[in-house]
């Protein structure tokens, strides 16, 4: 929820008002009333199973709402809350702190995270980033967000598409994303990290240098081929 | 050549499934320490001295003897949030032999009477969850995992929890707040998880790379590992190496050996053939070091010496061409983005440090401003229930001290920019606002 400001930045006053003392404290939605798709009671069940303590279950069960409807809406999280026997408060504090789950209004959408941290940016990723969101500007169900560092400095300049590592990337490699998403192939298939071998000169059984690699910026590496 | 244990032909095809894991004498280690007391699987551990992989360096199978005895429910924790900006190296070894953490988790909480283990990973990681998911599966239906483990009457459960992208996750408090269902945020220190952690039980918090070593520490013993790497810092360790390097990537090396050869060695050097400006040892929480402390030995100790620190084992490299201070702003804002809010320093420290180094960038920063930005450092060092503030002071406060002189030049230059710009640029904030009546609310 964003506060109101004036233009100078205060915050208008009222905006902290105290709610309403007197009213009951909010409690877990009723199961009677509140209608839960099948599927996720399903999903969420079956996770609140694996855990000693239901509560364990927030994150893997909100994953399963948002997937559903695209975000965590009020609607899901009471749906969740429902099944959970939790407060609609308490999930979504949990759902606001983590940058995965969604808490503002989306359609059912293609999640496209661009990695810009230290290793990627050196490497052109900011670059990458403003091309890719001009790439999708007018298309919202591609959400193309800047991301903390993915764990592919690797592959560097990369990014995370529904889940799927692909990198290194250029510039040109932002409208393909879209034409793939679009026609539902798989993205960027040349690319993708599983494709990557260890770049270990040791860690092959045969002792040859690793196979196909990527290098940043399109440059061949000494030992390298390019060709697969 | 370099006699590898993880990263041992780790590209065979189909080592990721439990036959050809197997056959390569996959889930021996199990076996051989299911038929030792549990007393004598930590002994090994201890006798390894191995360190944690994770970024403290404590050792291991001291903190597994930390637990207190008794029959009690302890919890084990595989902490698998690989976030420090520059580390990927849990990432390959999850997604190409899971088993062999499964199998170290296993032999683990054997060693410390734990019957409920969890494996912690990233949301961002679905392709390695999925693969650890699996291994899981399968390693239960064949007796590995669960209860009455190779016919003993030891019962260890495990579950994979995936994480929903927050870096402090993996700090070990915030954890095991995330997985018990609440927000991330760190916990007040002592007690130590391992007198009251996950559900408040005891419970044992380790790396994927310090638990996938765990098998082998078992098949060599624990005084063959030690004899690996240098006394402080024993047995081999995944390294990923990343940004102005040739050939980017994990890979395994005995501990002490010059940060060189890692660099130029394996890594190849920057690509455009400039000399190395600056580097990360251990993931961007490290203060950075310079290309004159190339020669360096690459262990926990010598980093600690050099007045950095090894942390995940994640270098990332920058070549002469590249600007300090957009290193910096990247630092800042990671850690602005990533503070949980709980502790002040850290909230606001890492907050002014990020609008600080933009101050330089509009040019309205005086060389004053890099005397308050290490102050502010100072002033979160230490002062916060983790270390997620440090980790944005130590390697701020050590590119202010290292590239002052460029940061000024850079301050100078911005300042002379702004003021060869037109007057008109410049709005007179607010009087039109304030003349016209009451101020708009948006």
């Amino acid at each position: 929820m964003s506060i109101p400001r004036f233009r100078h930045g205060s915050r208008v006053p009222g905006w902290d008002d105290a709610v309403d003392l007197t009213k009951p404290p909010a409690t877990a939605p009723d199961p009677a009333t509140t209608e839960v798709p099948p599927e996720l009671r399903a999903a969420v069940e079956a996770a609140m199973s694996k855990y000693p303590d239901k509560r364990s279950a927030a994150i893997p069960a909100l994953h399963a709402a948002q997937s559903m409807y695209g975000w965590c809406s009020p609607e899901a999280i009471d749906q969740v809350a429902a099944v959970m026997e939790l407060t609609p408060a308490y999930l979504t504090a949990v759902a606001t702190f983590y940058d995965m789950l969604e808490t503002h209004p989306r359609p059912i959408h293609d999640d496209v995270y661009v990695c810009t941290n230290i290793s990627c940016s050196i490497l052109g990723a900011d670059e990458f980033f403003d091309v890719m969101v001009q790439a999708a500007e007018h298309d919202e169900t591609i959400h193309v967000t800047s991301f903390e560092c993915l764990g592919a400095c690797d592959i560097a300049p990369m990014a995370s598409v529904n889940g799927e590592y692909v990198g290194p990337l250029t510039t040109d490699d932002a409208a393909r994303i879209v034409d793939d998403l679009r026609a539902g192939r798989e993205v960027l298939a040349e690319k993708n990290l599983r494709l990557r071998p260890c770049q270990d000169p040791n860690a092959r059984g045969d002792g040859e240098a690793p196979g196909p690699h990527h290098a940043p910026g399109g440059e061949q590496h000494d030992g390298y081929t390019l060709s697969d | 050549m370099t006699k590898l244990l993880l990263f041992d032909n780790i590209d065979e095809p189909g080592l990721a499934t439990l036959p050809v894991y197997e056959r390569r004498g996959g889930y021996q280690s199990l076996r051989k320490a299911f038929s030792m007391s549990r007393e004598d699987v930590l002994q090994q551990l201890l006798d390894s001295a191995i360190r944690g992989r994770g970024g403290a360096g404590f050792p291991t199978g001291r903190k597994i003897s930390f637990l207190p005895k008794g029959d009690m429910q302890k919890y084990l924790v595989c902490n698998a949030d690989e976030s420090e900006p520059g580390t990927f190296k849990d990432r390959e070894l999850m997604q190409k032999s899971p088993h062999m953490l499964v199998e170290g988790v296993m032999i683990a909480a054997y060693a410390g009477s734990i019957s409920k283990a969890f494996i912690y990973i990233r949301g961002e990681y679905q392709l390695q969850a999925d693969m650890v998911e699996q291994a899981i599966a399968d390693a239960t239906a064949a007796g590995y995992v669960g209860d009455n483990i190779l016919g003993t009457e030891h019962s260890i459960s495990l579950v994979l929890h995936r994480g929903a992208g927050a870096y402090i996750c993996g700090e070990e408090t915030g954890l095991l707040d995330s997985l018990e269902g609440k927000r991330g945020n760190p916990r007040l220190k002592p007690p130590f998880p391992a007198v009251e952690g996950l559900y408040d039980g005891p419970t044992l918090i380790n790396n994927v790379e310090t638990l996938a070593t765990v098998p082998h520490i078992i098949r060599m013993g624990g005084a063959e590992y030690a004899k690996l790497g240098t006394e402080g810092s024993t047995g081999t360790k995944l390294v990923s190496i990343s940004g102005d390097v040739k050939r980017p990537g994990n890979y395994e090396i005995e501990l002490g050996i010059p940060s060189r050869e890692i660099i130029y060695g394996l890594a190849g050097g920057p690509p455009s053939g400039k000399p190395v400006k600056f580097w990360f040892p251990g993931g961007s929480s490290a203060p950075v070091l310079t290309g004159d402390d190339l020669d360096i030995p690459y262990d926990f100790d010598s980093m600690a010496k050099a007045g950095s620190m090894l942390g995940s084992g994640a270098i990332i490299v920058a070549d002469e061409s590249r600007r300090v201070l957009d290193t910096a702003l990247k630092v800042a804002k990671f850690y602005a983005h990533e503070s949980c809010g709980k502790c002040v320093p850290c909230r606001e420290g890492t907050n002014w440090t990020h609008k600080m180094l933009q101050r330089i960038y509009t040019g309205e920063a005086t060389p004053m401003d890099l005397d308050l930005m290490a102050s502010v450092q100072e002033q979160i060092i230490g002062n916060c229930l983790c270390v997620l503030g440090d980790a944005m002071a130590m390697p701020i406060g050590s590119m202010v001290e290292k590239f002052r002189g460029e940061l000024e030049a850079e301050i100078e230059a911005a300042r002379a920019a702004n003021e060869a710009a037109p007057l008109d640029d410049v709005v007179a904030v607010g009087v039109a606002d304030e003349l016209a009546g009451p101020l708009p609310v948006h």
